[in-house]
């Protein structure tokens, strides 16, 4: 029986791309990996305690003294563990690629949103891009953008994405009929329906989505280290080259407080956008 | 006064492809016959009406009926399938979403049955939502806001938010927010139903209120024939999508069109819409002030009454005459009731409602004396004549103990 090449056509595919626009593709990753550097750079500058009283002060905001002292507390083992430079590194990481899929993601999900085909379109896409095996990804995200920054965060935007598109998306379509219906009998444009209307009614629910799209690219990013990314990923990934089963465990250990924080602080961002939209 | 709104054989098919239906409706075929053989349901079947400029023209149906989608087809919130929405001349289904948005900010504004307060706003917030979508500097519709939350009793309010609110005040905003925009056309969609009654019928007052001193055209939609009686002044009859019967409250309850009319209407406490003129008797006895005492003594002694009403040639009510103050007359020599002193007795409006002298006409010892505007003697009330006015269906008499009327 004729076996459809499927994967040959991916290799052409992949190999066509780079041979047409390779360069273009180069002249990307380099910016995009100065930009990152310097932050991260600019990151370091900054020092540690103060980084520490930035977090515990969001997580004041966010939740109370409680999250403030967690945090303080977490931040300095990172800091006693002399993690505190690939700390940093993953934390810009983490930030960079949550940003890219929010700038890109919030915007298809209110676009899904909108219009029941493009919804059709997309929810596929997503289920794709979310169980694909990110593995798969890390390969062609190596031959585009090659080993680093750059890659890692391509990887880690397709892997992390697709949680914020579609909580947008029903955030949006479960705004009540009636209220739609405000807008509407009142005269409201497109835009002010999505402005005025749809986004605030729906933001606990998108913001629940950036917290999901913000825990996916942490652990995205932490599998990243496979393709040359800095941070607590590759001091895991030494640590199982090693053997070492302590330095594992104490970048794990990292790991786990990083996203910890960042889980609680976007929940209670959550809870605080919920308790501004007052439920009539 | 003038047409504003007039609705030429409007029908909505719940379909995107609503031409079959169309068609076979063309063909006089029936709405269920339809609903067999194609599977698509008709909503609005064939309605024509018009809504003069300032009426309160009530559109009333049981749920499911077809109501409120009439009402959304008058600002297109949804699409007519086929007819006409002609408001101040302009046929609406007409019109660009553009133009369409023009109409909806400057001509109608719709107050909602779930209150629809934007959760997210302040009571001011919401109140300015339909200027503010159209344009109206901060400052201007701020004030105008203001002074519609303070026409509708909520001054004070404007910074709370609305799950602060009783329904009643939620449903006070939902109005405010709709008369800020000052539209010739208020559409209500069961505006009052989901209030308690007391607070019902507080708004009904309130929006009877408001509605003498600002003369909008309002299209109310109930299902409550109580509250389409209270304040409409006229009433459309829908079921199944289709038009019954329009007419005054009083046409609605004395000539209900078919059973299904006559039904709800009996469902009506009918002392609230009974006026004393609808339950009077004709002033049968009377005397004429030319008259003497033992005139008076005879018709009251024919008729086995001890009083009687006196009245001048022009029917004026001069006073009552009971038995003790005739015979007295006529001891005296007296030879006209010119002069005999007669007992002054309080007089009545023929418009006013029955159930607000209830208590008058319970205590009262003599009949009660009802009068026109020209202060003629018109009728007469005693207790029997209110109870049989109650007790009256309007329709088919032999109906009355068989059903009682069931409302949604």
């Amino acid at each position: 029986m004729y076996r459809l090449p499927l994967g040959q056509w991916v290799n052409q595919g992949v190999e066509w791309t780079l041979n047409n626009f390779g360069n273009a593709f180069d002249t990307f990753t380099k910016s995009v990996t100065n930009i990152t550097d310097s932050l991260r750079q600019g990151l370091g500058l900054v020092p540690w305690f103060l980084i520490i009283i930035i977090f515990a002060l969001l997580a004041w905001r966010a939740k109370g003294w409680r999250l403030a002292l967690g945090t303080s507390v977490g931040l300095f083992i990172i800091y006693n563990l002399e993690l505190w430079s690939p700390f940093l590194d993953t934390l810009i990481l983490v930030l960079i690629a949550s940003l890219v899929s929010l700038i890109i993601g919030i915007p298809l999900g209110i676009l899904a949103a909108r219009s029941d085909r493009f919804h059709k379109i997309l929810s596929p896409v997503l289920d794709f891009m979310q169980t694909m095996p990110s593995f798969v990804y890390l390969i062609p995200a190596l031959m585009f953008f090659n080993l680093g920054t750059v890659s890692a965060v391509f990887a880690t935007v397709i892997f992390s994405m697709p949680p914020v598109i579609r909580l947008t998306d029903l955030g949006i379509r479960q705004v009540p009929a009636d209220l739609v219906e405000v807008g509407e009998a009142f005269g409201s444009s497109s835009s002010q329906m999505l402005w005025k209307i749809q986004l605030p009614l729906a933001l606990p629910t998108i913001m629940a989505g950036i917290n999901q799209t913000m825990m996916l690219s942490l652990s995205m990013v932490v599998i990243s280290a496979m393709i040359g990314a800095q941070g607590l990923g590759a001091g895991v990934l030494a640590g199982i080259s090693q053997m070492d089963i302590g330095k594992g465990f104490e970048y794990g250990l990292a790991v786990v407080i990083l996203a910890m924080i960042l889980d609680r602080l976007s929940q209670g961002v959550v809870r605080n956008s919920r308790a501004a939209i007052k439920k009539s | 006064m003038g047409i504003k709104i007039e609705v030429k054989n409007l029908i909505k098919v719940f379909s995107s492809q609503p031409q079959k239906a169309l068609h076979l409706l063309d063909k006089g075929l029936s709405k269920e016959h339809i609903l067999a053989e194609t599977g698509l349901n008709i909503g609005v079947n064939n309605v024509s009406f018009t809504v003069n400029e300032g009426e309160v023209f009530v559109v009333m149906g049981l749920s499911g009926s077809g109501k409120s989608t009439i009402l959304r087809c008058l600002n297109r919130l949804i699409e007519p399938s086929s007819g006409s929405v002609i408001i101040d001349g302009v046929d609406i289904t007409k019109l660009k979403s553009q133009e369409l948005r023009q109409v909806r900010q400057k001509k109608l504004a719709m107050v909602f049955q779930q209150f629809a307060l934007l959760p997210h706003r302040t009571v001011l917030q919401n109140t300015v939502y339909g200027l503010e979508v159209h344009g109206v500097s901060k400052e201007e519709r701020e004030k105008r806001a203001l002074e519609s939350l303070a026409m509708v009793g909520l001054a004070g309010w404007e910074n709370s938010y609305p799950d602060e609110l009783s329904g009643g005040m939620k449903q006070r905003v939902g109005l405010a927010r709709a008369l800020t925009n000052n539209p010739d056309i208020l559409l209500m969609d069961e505006a009052f139903s989901a209030l308690d009654p007391l607070i019902r019928e507080e708004m009904q007052d309130e929006l009877l209120n408001l509605q003498q001193k600002m003369n909008k055209t309002i299209v109310f939609i109930t299902h409550d024939l109580n509250e389409a009686l209270k304040i409409g002044d006229r009433i459309a009859f829908i079921r199944d999508g289709s038009l019954v019967q329009i007419g005054t409250p009083e046409e609605i309850i004395g000539k209900p069109a078919d059973d299904y009319v006559a039904k709800f209407a009996r469902g009506v406490d009918r002392s609230k819409i009974l006026t004393l003129k609808d339950v009077m008797k004709r002033p049968q006895p009377i005397v004429q002030l030319r008259d003497g005492p033992h005139v008076a003594l005879r018709i009251m002694k024919e008729h086995g009454i001890s009083s009687v009403f006196v009245v001048d040639r022009a029917k004026h009510l001069q006073g009552l005459i009971t038995a003790d103050l005739a015979l007295e007359a006529v001891q005296a020599g007296t030879v006209s009731l010119h002069d005999v002193k007669l007992l002054e007795v309080p007089t009545h409006n023929e418009t006013v409602l029955v159930q607000d002298i209830f208590p008058v006409i319970a205590e009262s010892k003599v009949p009660l004396a009802v009068i026109d505007e020209e202060q003629r003697l018109i009728g007469i009330i005693v207790r029997g004549s209110v109870l049989a006015g109650l007790a009256d269906t309007g329709g088919d008499p032999k109906d009355v103990s068989s059903t009682t009327g069931t409302m949604g």
